[in-house]
C-alpha cells in the first residue's frame, strides 16, 4: 500500500534519513516515533507525497510518487486521508463544510451527502458543533473535525500527524479510540507521535507495529515500548 | 489545464468551488470599481473612435469626388465665363458632371456672414461651379491649364490641399480612440493580475488545505477564475451602461456641427460598447488563468 524502496530525503544539502525501505500493507496499523526534528513529518509527507525523495521511490497504490504530476498526486491524495497536527481548516467555512470539503474538491456531492456528514459529525462527537467556525473549536475538537474530514472520501489510508499534540489525555483517548476503529474497518493507518503513552494505548487494543526514527534511518522499535 | 474545460466550469454554477476562498471584501469592491472606471473610459474611447472614422468617411469619400470651379470676374462677363468654363468641364475626361451653382444656393453658403436675404448682384462675389468626378477622377493639372488659357480669373479648388489633413487628422484621432480602448483593456489585464497574484498569495493557507484534501490545480484556480471574471464582468456592464447613458446625454449634432457635438454612437454603433464588458470579462479570465497557473506553480 505504502512501499519505500531505499528513500532518501536531503534539505539544503544535508541528508535529514537515507536509505530507507519500508512496506505498510493494507489495513496496517504503525506508529512512527523519534525526537523531535528527526524527520517524521517529512517522512509522512513523502507517504501522501507533499514532497518526493530526493533519492529512492515512494511508492503508494503501486504508483510512484516521484513519476507523478501534480494533478496525479491530487487524486491520490483522494485515497489518503491526512491529520496534520495544525489542523488547519477553512475558517470562513462552518465545521459541517469543512468536513465535507473533499467531497466538494471530487465533485462527489450528493443527495446523500447530508446524512453521511450527519454520521460523520456524531461519530467524532461534533453534532452540536456542525455549523461552528473553526476558530471557535477547542483543539480537541479541530482534531476530531480534521479525523473526520479525513476519512470523509471513506480513504484505504489515514496517516495522521502528532494528533494527540495539542489535546489531553482524555481527548486523546478517544481520538485513539477513533483510529484504532477506522483500522478495524480495514484501514492502514500511519501516526507520528512522540507520545509513548499513546502507543502503550495503543498497542492494548490493535496490533500496532512502532517504526523509530534514528540515524538518517528507520528501525523497528522493540518491545519495551 | 485546458481553456474549454475553464470556460464551461466558469458557465456552470458551482457554488461551492467559488466558496472556497474566502471573501474579499474590500479587494472585491477595488476591482469591481476599476473595471467599472475602465469600461466608462472605454465607452469615450470607441465614441471617440467611432466619431473621428465618420468625419475621416465624410471628409475622405464625399468631398473627395467633388471639386469647386470659381470664376472671378466682373458680373458682365460671368455668364459668358461660366459657359467656357462648362464646355471644358463637359468635354474634360474625369468628370462625371458640372453644375454651375444658382443665386439661391450661393446666398446660402453665404448666409453664415452676411444673414439671408443679401443682393449678390451689388458684391463681387464669384460664380461657383460644382464638379463632380467620375471613376479614376480628372487630371487636376491639365485642367487648370486649360482654364488658364480660356477662363481667366477662374480656380480650380479640388479640396485636396485641405482635406488631406483633416482626413489624416480624423484617421489618427481613430487610431487614438482605438489605442486608447486597447490600453485600457491592458490596463484591465494588470489590475486584475495584480488583484489575483495578492488573492492567491493571501489565501496560499487556503490553497495548502484544499491541496492537503486532493484539489487539483484546475479545481483551485476556477474558484479564482470564476471570482475575478465575474468582478470584471459586473464592474465592467455597470460602467459600460453608465458611460453609454452620459454619451446619450451629449448634445446632439446640428448642420453647424462641430467636432464635439457629434461625438457619439449612430445606429449600430451602440452594438459595438456593449462588447466591452465581455471583453473585460474575457481580460480578466485569462489574467486570472495566467496569474494562477503561475502561483500554483511557485506554491507546489
Amino acid at each position: 500500500m505504502i512501499e519505500l524502496d531505499r528513500a532518501a530525503y536531503s534539505y539544503g544539502g544535508d541528508a535529514l534519513f537515507a536509505d530507507i525501505s519500508l512496506n505498510l500493507t493494507p489495513g496496517s496499523f504503525h506508529f512512527l516515533t523519534g525526537p523531535s526534528g528527526a524527520g517524521k513529518t517529512t517522512l509522512l509527507k513523502l507517504c501522501y507525497g507533499a514532497l518526493q525523495p530526493t533519492e529512492g521511490q515512494v511508492r503508494v497504490f503501486d504508483e510512484d510518487i516521484g513519476a507523478l504530476g501534480r494533478d496525479d498526486v491530487a487524486l491520490l491524495r483522494r485515497r489518503v486521508g491526512v491529520v496534520h497536527q495544525d489542523c488547519d481548516f477553512l475558517d470562513h467555512l462552518s465545521v459541517a463544510d469543512n468536513i465535507a470539503l473533499p467531497l466538494g474538491v471530487a465533485g462527489k456531492v450528493s443527495s446523500g451527502t447530508k446524512d453521511d456528514l450527519t454520521e460523520l459529525l456524531a461519530w467524532v462527537g461534533l453534532t452540536h458543533r456542525r455549523d461552528a467556525h473553526p476558530p471557535e473549536l477547542s483543539g480537541g475538537e479541530r482534531q476530531r473535525a480534521a479525523l473526520a474530514r479525513a476519512v470523509i472520501m471513506s480513504p484505504d489510508i489515514v496517516i495522521a500527524d502528532e494528533p494527540t499534540g495539542n489535546v489531553d489525555w482524555e481527548m486523546s483517548q478517544r481520538l485513539l479510540k477513533l483510529l484504532v476503529e477506522l483500522n478495524r474497518m480495514g484501514k492502514t493507518v500511519l501516526i507520528a507521535t512522540h507520545d509513548l503513552s499513546l502507543i502503550r494505548a495503543a498497542k492494548a487494543q490493535v496490533q500496532a507495529r512502532v517504526l523509530r526514527i534514528a540515524n538518517r534511518g528507520v528501525q523497528l522499535a522493540g518491545a519495551d515500548l | 489545464m485546458s481553456v474549454f474545460s475553464d470556460l464551461t466550469s466558469l458557465l456552470r454554477s458551482d457554488a461551492q468551488s467559488v466558496q472556497v476562498v474566502p471573501p474579499s471584501g474590500f479587494t472585491a469592491q477595488l476591482t469591481i470599481f476599476t473595471a467599472a472606471a475602465m469600461a466608462f473610459l472605454a465607452v469615450f474611447a470607441l465614441a471617440l473612435s467611432m466619431a473621428s472614422g465618420r468625419l475621416a468617411t465624410t471628409w475622405g469619400d464625399e468631398l473627395a469626388r467633388s471639386s469647386t470651379l470659381r470664376i472671378i470676374a466682373p458680373q458682365a462677363e460671368q455668364p459668358a465665363l461660366t459657359a467656357t468654363a462648362m464646355r471644358i468641364l463637359e468635354s474634360t475626361a474625369g468628370v462625371a458632371s458640372a453644375r454651375p451653382l444658382d443665386a439661391a444656393e450661393q446666398q446660402a453658403l453665404l448666409a453664415p456672414w452676411f444673414g439671408t436675404g443679401v443682393d449678390l448682384s451689388t458684391l463681387p462675389v464669384p460664380q461657383l461651379i460644382e464638379v463632380i468626378e467620375a471613376g479614376t477622377g480628372f487630371d487636376s493639372a491639365g485642367l487648370r491649364l486649360r482654364l488658364e488659357a480660356e477662363v481667366p480669373g477662374a480656380v480650380l479648388d479640388d479640396h485636396r490641399q485641405w482635406r488631406a489633413p483633416l482626413v489624416a487628422a480624423a484617421n489618427r484621432l481613430r487610431t487614438v480612440g482605438w489605442v486608447s480602448a486597447l490600453l485600457l483593456g491592458l490596463s484591465v489585464a494588470a489590475m486584475v493580475t495584480l488583484a489575483a497574484n495578492a488573492s492567491l498569495a493571501a489565501n496560499a493557507r487556503v490553497i495548502a488545505v484544499l491541496r492537503l484534501v486532493g484539489a487539483t490545480d484546475r479545481y483551485i484556480a476556477q474558484a479564482f477564475i470564476r471570482r475575478f471574471t465575474l468582478r470584471a464582468l459586473g464592474g465592467a456592464a455597470g460602467g459600460t451602461v453608465l458611460g453609454m447613458f452620459v454619451v446619450r446625454m451629449l448634445p446632439a449634432a446640428t448642420d453647424r456641427a462641430g467636432f464635439l457635438t457629434g461625438l457619439g454612437f449612430q445606429g449600430s454603433e451602440w452594438l459595438v460598447p456593449l462588447t466591452v464588458p465581455l471583453l473585460a470579462a474575457a481580460v480578466a479570465f485569462v489574467a486570472t488563468r495566467l496569474a494562477a497557473q503561475r502561483k500554483l506553480r511557485e506554491l507546489a
